[in-house]
């Protein structure tokens, strides 16, 4: 996935993504900060990319929004150490979550160094506005996180952030030359969070 | 002779009513737990493991520790430590039922937990943690048992028990060593990610381990007519001040590497921890106290006159049992999630209902202690005659 | 030698072991004679129409949960979501979507049998009943 940040200035740019992204998903809004699950949210550069903000950061970036989600690392932390294989990785990249075989041990979420996990610390079910009864909800105790809207990949359709987002994101096979996302990672620059660690994250910025 | 478990005095019988009780209301919070979910702990999103985390990761070290006096005893004949061997391999049973039982109670579904033997995965180092610590469990419940039968029955220990002792001596070592390979293995942890942390958890272990060995032996001689022996103390003593010291020691390495390198991810960490991060430092004077304990127990026990007077020794075993507590059992976990991975500041403080869980597991670990101590120590009695 | 066919607290022994074993067998005659008749799953009509299962009634009746297991495991770890039964028809492998589209009562149905087999599988902590959703 490429993120192009120039089209998505502020918060506000952000919202409808992140909107849709809840709602398909049931995910639920906690008054208890301690228990938030979050799949896709918005974060300050400093947040998104700490260690990399330069000390004269321009205007622009220094108080934007950018989008923040799981990475699906080609070589996922989260993956390797899960003791039960809950965490896995699809053949087509995608990093998944079985949260029918999950433990709860919560080692994933040391792994992964992005934070894009969350945990249920309790039965969400309550706590979810609208359900959309085309997607389950989860369970107290599983981990949880961004899936790349598998389910709407399933059907030939784009992720919901992607649909949302008047062609800021790109989505595809980056194993593919010929792909529309390999075309815009050609034609610009573009950064990943925290690269030095080796991990391949699956999502470019455009800054 | 698990019937000699079941006779004591009424000090005995009121020592374990108390820790039924306590276990009683671990167990009652954790039903509490079970229904509602971990989110009666205070654990986040950010610090995704608290207090059960560390108290496992504590106790693994103390149960390691036994191989401080079997190792003396088997491989280099140091005939004084026979009489406590056994006493060592029994805190060790004791401490890894309780780190079980920790990593247990912090399952969000610990219905599946069948789940790492239904779906081994050797990639993960909890897959492997889950082998060592029950292998070491089992090896010194047999090996405790059975030398300890021999020696009630007058006879020498079978044959087929050498290999297995000689197995538990690395096997002790490997415990703490996989549990420390949970965290520096994972990328993006600046403050876990060092070669030296299995060093460091073995090091402290090695002191917290024997020093409580040494006030549980000064408990026994109190106690009951079994005198664990004054030179096996002393040796324990030595034991303890040569690991705290190099406990130290290894800390201020990492100290040096990362202020001297002055790479902010590795910094922080330890920044928060003593002297708190943008503005919020809840583990700052904890993290004093265990470093002036730890350093008071080097003076302690390095100088021969302080450590050869028991009384003084006492004072020293305390100072380093709780030093090492705070540094792991408090500081270890939650300071290497504050700041989390985005650099968010977000501290942990655990609940009541945690302590309390977290209480009845350790009465639980005591109540094993104690039957099996009872057992032991009888046992030694009656080989002496003086039962 | 003591004498091997003395038993030692006999009476207390005695009384225990038939302490013990009503205490074990107390559900059995507790509940003697109150058995509920088994329930009768209702159909829904668009079942009734369907006439035929993904498998044979008899199938489904002893083995839907593991047909499920099966589902859940290609659906989400192979990323398949299309079964073909033997007699070659398709069927998207949902829960919420495909069975509970045909079983609509979820109530009258799957709980019935449930509640009186004493289970609680834990599909419905997640998986959605359309019906409840509305």
């Amino acid at each position: 996935m490429v993120i192009d940040t120039r089209k998505l200035q502020s918060e506000e740019d952000l919202e409808p993504m992140i909107e849709v992204c809840d709602k398909i998903h049931n995910i639920p809004k906690f008054e208890n900060k301690n228990h938030e699950i979050k799949w896709l949210w918005a974060e300050e550069f400093k947040h998104e990319f700490p260690m990399q903000e330069p000390d004269f950061l321009n205007d622009r970036l220094k108080h934007m929004s950018f989008l923040t989600l799981c990475n699906h690392c080609e070589k996922a932390p989260c993956v390797r150490v899960c003791p039960t294989k809950a965490t896995f990785k699809r053949e087509d990249g995608i990093v998944l979550m079985d949260f029918h075989r999950c433990i709860g041990c919560r080692f994933c979420m040391a792994a992964c160094p992005y934070g894009s996990r969350s945990f249920n610390f309790r039965d969400p079910r309550p706590f979810i506005k609208e359900t959309n009864p085309d997607f389950p909800t989860r369970t107290k105790g599983v981990v949880e996180k961004c899936n790349f809207c598998a389910e709407r990949l399933a059907v030939g359709k784009m992720p919901a952030c992607v649909e949302a987002s008047n062609g800021a994101l790109t989505f595809g096979d980056l194993d593919d030359s010929e792909s529309e996302v390999r075309k815009v990672l050609r034609s610009n620059y573009t950064i990943r969070r925290k690269p030095a660690l080796g991990t391949g994250p699956s999502v470019f910025y455009i800054v | 002779m698990l019937e000699k478990a079941l006779t004591g005095t009424k000090k005995y019988y009121g020592w374990m009513a108390a820790l039924l009780a306590v276990i009683g209301v671990g167990f009652a919070c954790y039903l509490w737990q079970f229904s509602f979910g971990l989110g009666i702990t205070g654990m986040s999103r950010d610090v995704s493991w608290g207090f059960y985390i560390a108290q496992f990761t504590f106790l693994v070290g103390v149960a390691a520790s036994a191989v401080m006096v079997v190792l003396p005893y088997y491989l280099h004949n140091y005939k004084a430590f026979g009489r406590i061997t056994i006493l060592g391999e029994f805190l060790a049973v004791a401490s890894v039922t309780m780190c079980i039982l920790f990593i247990f109670v912090d399952l969000g579904q610990p219905t599946r937990v069948v789940n790492v033997l239904l779906h081994p995965s050797p990639n993960s180092v909890l897959f492997w943690d889950m082998i060592v610590l029950n292998g070491y469990l089992l090896l010194n419940i047999v090996i405790g048992w059975k030398v300890l039968e021999a020696e009630r029955n007058d006879v020498a220990p079978a044959g087929w028990l050498k290999p297995l002792i000689y197995l538990s001596i690395p096997w002790a070592v490997s415990i703490h060593t996989v549990t420390a390979y949970l965290y520096c293995g994972l990328p993006g942890r600046g403050f876990w990610l060092t070669a030296i942390l299995a060093p460091r958890f073995l090091s402290s272990a090695f002191a917290a381990g024997p020093a409580f060995l040494i006030l549980l032996c000064m408990i026994v001689r109190k106690l009951t007519k079994f005198d664990p022996g004054k030179e096996q103390i002393q040796s324990l003593a030595k034991v303890v001040a040569y690991a705290i010291t190099v406990n130290v020691f290894f800390f201020l390495c990492e100290v040096f590497v990362v202020f001297y390198s002055g790479i902010p991810e590795h910094m922080d960490h330890i920044k928060y921890l003593f002297v708190g991060l943008h503005g919020q430092g809840a583990l700052v004077p904890w993290m004093w106290t265990s470093m002036i304990l730890m350093v008071v127990s080097i003076i302690l026990l390095v100088n021969p006159v302080t450590r050869k007077n028991e009384t003084v020794l006492v004072v020293a075993c305390i100072t380093v049992f709780v030093g090492t507590w705070i540094d792991k059992g408090l500081g270890m976990i939650s300071g290497g999630f504050v700041p989390n991975p985005l650099h968010h500041v977000n501290e942990y403080v655990p609940t009541l209902p945690e302590i309390l869980i977290a209480l009845g597991v350790w009465a639980i670990g005591f109540l094993v202690l104690t039957v099996l101590f009872k057992i032991a120590v009888t046992i030694k009695e009656e080989v002496a005659g003086l039962a | 030698m003591p004498n091997n066919k003395k038993m030692y607290d006999k009476g207390k022994v005695v009384a225990g072991l038939c302490i013990f074993v009503v205490l074990i067998t107390f559900p059995f005659w507790f509940n003697l004679g109150k058995a509920a008749p088994a329930p009768e799953p209702k159909l829904s009509d668009k079942a009734k129409a369907a006439k035929e299962c993904v498998m044979p009634k008899a199938t489904m009746k002893t083995e839907h949960m593991q047909i499920l297991n099966e589902w859940r495991d290609t659906v989400v770890r192979d990323a398949k979501r299309i079964y073909t039964n033997p007699s070659g028809k398709k069927f998207n492998m949902s829960l919420s979507n495909t069975c509970l589209d045909c079983h609509v009562e979820k109530a009258e149905f799957c709980d019935k049998c449930h509640n009186y087999a004493s289970v609680t599988p834990y599909c419905w902590e997640c998986h959605i009943d359309p019906k409840e959703a509305k």
